[in-house]
């Protein structure tokens, strides 16, 4: 049998890996047939919504419900006193710790949930919340982690014992009742030493303020118990469904097969939807005390003020170094704000998550890293904004380093970061605070972004516009921003990754139909990455049917194999990971179906794009469509029926993308406002499986970075009042403020990945929050300037001017 | 409690007519009461555009408009912009050109942007980002946003040319 089309247009007929396919979630979401959780609407529905507190610490002295319940269509209220007997009034966070449900007695930051009006609709519901009477007793509100740690208010009295003893934590010792953890990674003495006997150490401190992922659709959910057949189905915005499914079932006591997690579309994640909220065990109780289904869905206020903050550290480091540059040691401690609750979203064994890979992408021999965790009365949280726990602010601390080094040592610092980098032959590396980094080749990328952006024109430029600016001929200064990530990624092997016990492989499973279509379900749940596109993709260059032949599904627990979900760029790491080992696993069987169908041995016969050919006869071939159909209606001596498999993927390792960014910056010193002329990202995701959706995934996640380098910030007052709780006075981007920006890249596949994949979703933002940052404060060095911290909004870069005697 | 409002409107090319609360905002109307789901909620400020809806040939945030200001208004949703079978070349630029990550701000971008379109068929880059700029987008950064609407631009008045 001859074929009819060439081995070329059979490849892109399969529109497998590596080509930019339309994506197939586009159709739905531009005709506005989207499937998000509000869009959902149930016979007999009721709405739910909380009373919020306006203090950010006080005690409940009472809470009178009674003119609430009498507002027509409301129909009930619950307070932590209707939750206790159920053991719900508190619940456990991803982190080890407990968080109140509702308020049990008191109150730890503005906005906290005091009690749950469930009514027929949400203008209802609104009426409800107006007329709960709660009458609170204010006590001190610390709102600084350096004062809660010397202070004598005790916020969480729940975690002091009776004699005022401190209990140990989930991380254990704490130093003082607002005292959370201390974890530490690397070697104190040897790092001490280094840095006492060292030619040059810089030292800064610099604070990572507090921000909030604010994907545009918030948090929301919809229970419903169906008390004849005892099962339970939560719709909701959830990153991790099989997680929260496992969580509901422990909390609730409610058997793991009767409840039903749903994940439908989900409007942007960012880290936001990874964890429980109260939203959620509200409406489970609602639904159950009712015997309704039970919407909550949170304003915008409720998300910026309660929901999953992100970063809120204080960093101080000192890197040691030889006159000529290379580094030889890096210290890092680390006061880490978590408000009210200790809700970080991390693996159980990473309290700080992966803080411990902010040697960067450098060759540093020695290093230590220590952080405490204190409690405020602040927001909980702690989440992965757009990054793999904590890694945007282990990258964003060693990337300022460098440059303060840079600066100590009058160096240039691409330069700096040159000689340090870790050499290609040097991978796998082990780094000072024990990761092992899979693959690398910096230098190469290093100088294709250097060369591409004409870097040694661009200092010469600058140097010309200082002195302009000196000879007073222009107000607008340049900056010149590096930054050179390395993410890490994938998480991860379960021998030291899993969140709440669960480890955190991931899984798919394929099924081939007769006709030679199939369906795979994996354990991840798409925000916005285009799953169903991508994943399809690798499916078709690993069992030869045609992506547009397969449907991809995610999101429901009782069809999907159990996987720990989308946040950590891991999706592509791990689940897809177990799409190509499952993949796999149907072609091994094929390949023994086509060797039956062609009469020859198993070992006679080899893969071709879509078919099995025989060896040395590539005339004879049976397709994989032949093949599935042989599948089910042959009867094969030895195999059974059916085209079918299941992975579960433990990874090996992590995956550690890397990238190479340099922003060019004009700052008005006058208005303070920067323009950003410039933007040039390269980045090594390793093996691409749609170039397309990187490009996407980069743009937005610069677009994020741009966000909290240069404005993005939750912010309090000393009395808790949360500033920023709305997007008047939230910073997202619009298209007026956003540039365009050049995308490039390397290839270095991971060694450990069965695609060589290594994750890319995040790597822009991690990478892109220190190279805004380093252009801002680059543009000052030539005036003294070292570091100053952000959000570098127009205020603050105008006040660094003036601080500067810019302004003359 | 106010008493309930007569409220009549023509929402895609369909009357609608129906008794409200004086505060029932115009995007609850359409989602709630109409099962018209397109247009999202995302601020409810009007700072983000994903209710946009084109509202007597405006563009409008359904979120801060009561459905009573509407009385008698001509309304048009994603859902009136194109089907399965008559998709807006918006619609098709924007799938081309991977417009849209999470699809949230979607029918409001582009609802948006057919205005965009009538009032300025043939935009420069700077004025689709500033006539964009009332639409917050999450996932895209906006650059294939605005490469979308410039396709769709270039269709439209290629087929225009052909037309005359």
């Amino acid at each position: 049998m001859k074929d009819e089309i060439t081995r070329e247009e059979r490849v892109d007929n399969l529109k497998g890996m590596g080509c930019s396919r339309k994506r197939v979630e586009d159709a739905r979401f531009t005709q506005g047939k989207g499937n998000y959780v509000d869009d959902l609407k149930l016979d007999g529905m009721l709405f739910g919504d909380f009373v919020r507190t306006p203090y950010a610490h006080a005690r409940i002295v009472s809470i009178n419900t009674e003119e609430a319940l009498k507002v027509p269509g409301v129909l009930a209220v619950l307070t932590a006193a209707d939750l206790e007997p159920l053991g719900l009034h508190w619940m456990p966070t991803l982190a080890g710790d407990k968080q109140m449900v509702l308020a049990d007695g008191k109150v730890l930051f503005q906005g906290q949930e005091v009690a749950f009006v469930v009514a027929e609709d949400r203008f209802a519901a609104a009426d409800g919340i107006e007329l709960v009477e709660v009458e609170y007793e204010e006590l001190p509100v610390i709102v600084d982690p350096f004062e809660a740690l010397q202070s004598d208010v005790v916020l969480r009295e729940d975690l002091v014992a009776e004699d005022g003893s401190i209990p140990d934590g989930a991380h254990g010792p704490r130093k003082h009742p607002n005292h959370i953890f201390t974890w530490e990674a690397g070697d104190k003495e040897p790092t001490e030493q280094v840095i006492n006997e060292a030619e040059v150490v810089a030292e800064e401190s610099m604070y990572y303020h507090r921000t909030h992922p604010c994907p545009l659709e918030t948090c929301g959910c919809v229970a419903s118990m169906d008390k004849v057949n005892g099962k339970l189905t939560l719709w909701g915005t959830f990153q991790a469904p099989h997680a929260i499914r496992t969580v509901v079932s422990l909390i609730s006591g409610i058997e793991e097969h009767n409840i039903r997690v749903i994940s439908p579309d989900i409007g942007g994640g960012f880290g936001n939807k990874v964890g429980a909220y109260p939203g959620y065990v509200c409406s489970v109780v609602a639904s159950i005390v009712t015997g309704k289904p039970v919407k909550w869905i949170e304003d915008r206020m409720d998300n910026l003020m309660t929901t999953a903050f992100a970063r809120d550290y204080h960093m101080t480091g000192k890197i040691a170094a030889t006159k000529e540059g290379k580094i030889t040691g890096l210290q890092c401690h680390v006061t880490a704000d978590h408000g009210g609750f200790d809700a970080c979203a991390d693996p159980t064994k990473f309290p700080a998550g992966f803080m411990n890979i902010c040697t960067g992408s450098y060759d540093i021999p020695t290093a230590f890293l220590e952080v405490d965790g204190v409690y405020t009365n602040k927001a909980p949280g702690g989440v992965s904004y757009r990054c793999s726990f904590r890694v945007t602010e282990a990258v964003y601390f060693i990337e300022r380093m460098i440059e303060v080094l840079a600066i100590k040592l009058n160096m240039d610092a691409a330069e700096l970061r040159r000689i340090n980098f870790i050499r290609k032959e040097q991978f796998p590396y082990t780094a000072a605070l024990g990761w092992e980094y899979d693959s690398g080749d910096y230098h190469t990328a290093w100088d294709k972004a250097l060369k591409a952006v004409d870097y040694d024109g661009l200092r010469a430029e600058q140097a010309q516009r200082v002195e302009a600016f000196k000879a007073g001929k222009t107000r607008k200064l340049m900056g010149i921003g590096l930054s050179f990530f390395t993410e890490i990624v994938g998480a991860g092997p379960v021998k030291n990754c899993d969140i709440l016990g669960l480890g955190m492989f991931d899984s798919c499973e394929i099924r081939i139909h007769p006709t030679g279509s199939a369906i795979a379900r994996l354990g991840t749940i798409s925000q916005g990455q285009g799953h169903a596109t991508t994943f399809a993709q690798i499916l078709a260059s690993e069992i030869g049917l045609p992506a547009d032949s397969i449907t991809i599904e995610e999101g429901d627990t009782d069809t999907a194999p159990y996987g720990l979900g989308t946040y950590g760029s891991r999706s592509t790491p791990v689940a897809g990971a177990a799409t190509a080992m499952a993949g796999r696993k149907i072609r091994a069987k094929a390949q023994m179906i086509a060797a039956y169908l062609l009469e020859v041995h198993d070992n006679d016969v080899e893969f071709d794009v879509d078919r099995f050919v025989v060896k040395g006869a590539p005339e004879q071939f049976k397709t994989m469509k032949e093949i599935a159909f042989a599948a089910y209606n042959q009867a094969i001596p030895g195999i059974e029926p059916g085209l079918e498999a299941v992975s579960y993927y433990d990874p090996p390792n992590m995956t550690y993308p890397f990238g190479a960014y340099v922003c060019v910056m004009d700052i008005d010193v006058d208005t303070g406002v920067p323009e950003i002329r410039r933007f040039y990202a390269l980045d090594d995701c390793g093996t691409r499986i749609n170039p397309m959706i990187i490009e996407g995934q980069v743009h937005g996640g610069l677009t994020e970075a741009l966000a909290v380098a240069l404005g993005q910030e939750i912010a309090y007052d000393d009395m808790g009042n949360c500033k920023t709780g709305t997007l008047m006075d939230f910073f997202l981007p619009t298209a007026w403020e956003v540039p365009n920006y050049e995308t490039d890249f390397t290839v270095t596949p991971s060694p450990h990945h069965p695609i060589g994949a290594k994750g890319v979703g995040e790597s822009p933002h991690v990478g892109g929050v220190p190279c805004f940052s380093n252009a801002v404060q680059d543009a000052f060095r030539p005036f003294g300037n070292t570091h100053t911290n952000m959000p570098h909004d127009h205020w603050r870069i105008w006040k660094t001017a003036n601080d500067l005697g810019l302004h003359g | 409690m106010p008493k309930k409002m007569h409220i009549t409107l023509n929402v895609n090319g369909k009357e609608e007519e129906f008794l409200a609360e004086p505060r029932e905002l115009l995007i609850y109307t359409l989602r709630e009461r109409l099962n018209i789901t397109g247009p999202h909620i995302g601020c409810e400020t009007s700072h983000c555009g994903a209710c946009t809806v084109t509202l007597n040939g405006k563009s409008v945030k359904s979120c801060t408009m009561f459905a009573a200001q509407a009385e008698g208004a001509e309304i048009t949703t994603i859902e009136g912009i194109g089907g399965p079978d008559n998709l807006h070349p918006l619609q098709e630029a924007f799938k081309e050109h991977h417009g849209l990550q999470c699809g949230y701000c979607t029918p409001g971008m582009i609802t948006r942007a057919t205005k965009l379109l009538e009032e300025i068929p043939n935009p420069t880059e700077e004025e689709i980002r500033f006539g964009m700029a009332g639409n917050i987008c999450r996932c895209t950064g906006y650059q294939n946003i605005v490469k979308s609407i410039q396709a769709a631009a270039a269709e439209m008045n290629a087929a225009q040319e052909a037309a005359e």
